[in-house]
């Protein structure tokens, strides 16, 4: 993998429409090679749409995009670039007539990895997703969630670059969920490249290094967990505040309520005893002062709520 | 190269969903009842003597080329039932979405499934015209003018109606591509009929609309191509003396297929797997 360059995955005001319906307006980011990168948005927010053209698998309307180097434009390159690319689809059917075993090799095949590879590759990818001893039962009979094992098992054959995983728990149960996420951190050690498609918000703050939140097929923010969720907020419970009172606390920062908690985002520490000086004067008792950190649905939440552009 | 593996999933689906199996003992049933009676044509009596041999290959024939018809309506309704869903099936469960995120091209993937399934139409098309031309050889000693030629035109027949049906599963569903093609060549064999009136009764407009539905899906033409090469001497001539009437007769053929005629079959099998190719270059999946 030493050829593989510095950037995994480019966009450029990438869009998608069909018709009149925006399905994602303008992506625009750039994935650093080794990154465990978080998609995430609601349902319907263009996610899918995206790595659909990151694949090849939909042509873009407007912009670029580029995958291990190579343009979505240039058809051929693209194809190339494809080798180093694995991918979990969100809708995971494999042929049902075949064994788990056969669809590998097939993927092995289509992939062009060296046949005196494919018995170790194949092995390896069975035993990452734990279907090892279900290998060569037909897929025909498997649950959903031995499926999607198995549709990581194909996207992780040949040790790709790049590993698209479109909702890669979807069907899975806690420990499913577990091993997913311990896959993500072998993938990480490895240094693959790893998207994350998402709407579990506890999935991606667990192992993303770096998370993307769009909505409406647009992003609205982007940048490490670290970047995106405020640690620097406090919550004070108390009472005795009326409305007017409120509004001179605003210099403080962004104002909320939770239950009977007053949370103050954006407030440095040092001016946590100003704060709760300034609450007295306006009338208010305190009973209880902590910082609050902020969790991801927090923070996907309170964006989604803002309007944006 | 990639294409290779695409066709040979194809034709494994077909041997593992039992599809093959289930076509190989139902013909091989119409073969042994088609086999017992022709064994019975010899055994016919004309006023208490059995018929001459002449007779007796005339009528075996005859009986032949309904035969043929039968099996080679089997073949075309098969290839439309399998080429029909191919791509679209695979569109619509999501099979397709793992298989074209990797290096291959829709053109390899076009191409692959075309491979497979006219191997599929080939092994069984000529399988099964082979069997029974050798069943009806053992039983009533006879054996068509050009039984190889019938072969070629027989898996043609099912090459033009499966190609066809894969362009259309490009874009329609297994279903919606499935009727549109069957009801097609169902049309393109009443379109040989009415050629044939408009021929007896010296009619250019409907002679054309013959014409044109042989060319718009040249199923019937390849028939009339498969018939020619079952019919003896005897039975052409018994034809020409009938008159042009006897071309509306959709179990015979007055000549041999023009070999523009072939010409036209291979560019329009060409032409129509590179629409499917074009269509599916831009199918969202």
């Amino acid at each position: 993998m030493s050829d593989v360059p510095p950037v995994a995955i480019r966009t450029d005001e990438l869009a998608k429409r069909y018709g009149k319906i925006t399905a994602l307006a303008g992506l625009t980011m750039s994935i650093p090679a080794g990154d465990v990168f978080g998609f995430l948005g609601p349902n319907g927010a263009g996610k899918t749409t995206a790595v659909k053209l990151l694949l090849g698998l939909a042509r873009p309307s407007s912009g670029e995009g580029w995958v291990l180097g190579a343009p979505l434009s240039d058809r051929t390159a693209h194809r190339r670039a494809r080798r180093g690319v694995g991918y979990l689809p969100e809708l995971f059917r494999y042929q049902h007539w075949l064994s788990a075993r056969e669809v590998l090799r097939v993927h092995c095949e289509l992939i062009g990895l060296d046949r005196a590879a494919w018995d170790a590759e194949i092995k390896d990818a069975l035993d990452v997703v734990g279907l090892a001893d279900r290998a060569d039962d037909r897929v025909g009979g498997y649950s959903k969630g031995m499926q999607q094992r198995l549709g990581l098992g194909v996207a992780l054959l040949g040790r790709p670059a790049l590993v698209l995983l479109d909702e890669p728990t979807s069907a899975l149960d806690p420990v499913g969920r577990h091993d997913v996420r311990e896959i993500i951190r072998v993938l990480k050690a490895r240094g693959t490249t790893v998207f994350l498609n998402s709407h579990l918000l506890t999935e991606v703050e667990q192992v993303c290094d770096r998370v993307a939140i769009v909505d409406k097929g647009r992003v609205i923010q982007v940048g490490t967990l670290g970047e995106l969720l405020v640690t620097d907020a406090v919550r004070v419970r108390a009472t005795g505040l009326e409305n007017g009172a409120l509004d001179g606390l605003r210099t403080f920062g962004e104002l909320s309520h939770e239950g009977e908690w007053l949370v103050v985002r954006g407030i440095p520490a040092m001016r946590v005893p100003e704060l709760v000086r300034a609450i007295v004067e306006r009338g208010g008792q305190v009973y209880a002062v902590e910082p609050r950190h902020e969790s991801l649905e927090d923070r996907f939440l309170s964006l989604l709520e803002k309007p944006h552009a | 190269m990639r294409a290779l593996v695409i066709a040979r999933l194809v034709i494994r689906e077909a041997a593992r969903r039992r599809l093959l199996l289930a076509l190989l003992l139902l013909t091989l049933v119409v073969i042994a009842l088609t086999g017992w009676g022709f064994s019975r044509i010899p055994t016919i009596t004309q006023r208490g003597a059995p018929l001459p041999d002449l007779q007796v290959k005339l009528i075996s024939s005859q009986f032949l080329i309904v035969t043929m018809f039968m099996f080679s309506f089997v073949l075309a309704m098969a290839a439309v039932f399998i080429a029909a869903p191919q791509i679209s099936g695979e569109v619509e469960s999501g099979t397709a979405l793992a298989i074209l995120s990797r290096p291959i091209g829709r053109a390899e993937y076009v191409t692959g499934k075309w491979l497979g399934l006219a191997a599929l139409v080939a092994v069984y098309a000529g399988g099964a015209a082979a069997i029974e031309l050798g069943v009806v050889n053992a039983v009533v000693g006879y054996i068509p003018p050009e039984p190889l030629a019938f072969i070629a035109f027989v898996i043609a027949e099912g090459l033009v109606i499966m190609t066809f049906a894969l362009l259309l599963s490009t874009r329609l569903s297994g279903m919606v591509g499935g009727v549109i093609a069957l009801v097609l060549f169902g049309l393109g064999w009443i379109g040989g009929i009415v050629g044939g009136i408009g021929a007896a009764f010296d009619n250019v407009g409907i002679t054309h609309v013959g014409t044109a539905t042989k060319l718009i899906l040249p199923t019937d033409g390849l028939w009339r191509g498969a018939v020619y090469a079952l019919e003896p001497q005897s039975l052409v001539a018994t034809g020409a003396q009938a008159g042009p009437a006897a071309a509306a007769n959709p179990f015979y053929a007055a000549a041999a297929a023009p070999l523009s005629f072939e010409l036209y079959v291979v560019g329009w099998v060409a032409v129509v797997l590179a629409l499917a190719i074009l269509s599916f270059q831009t199918r969202e999946p």
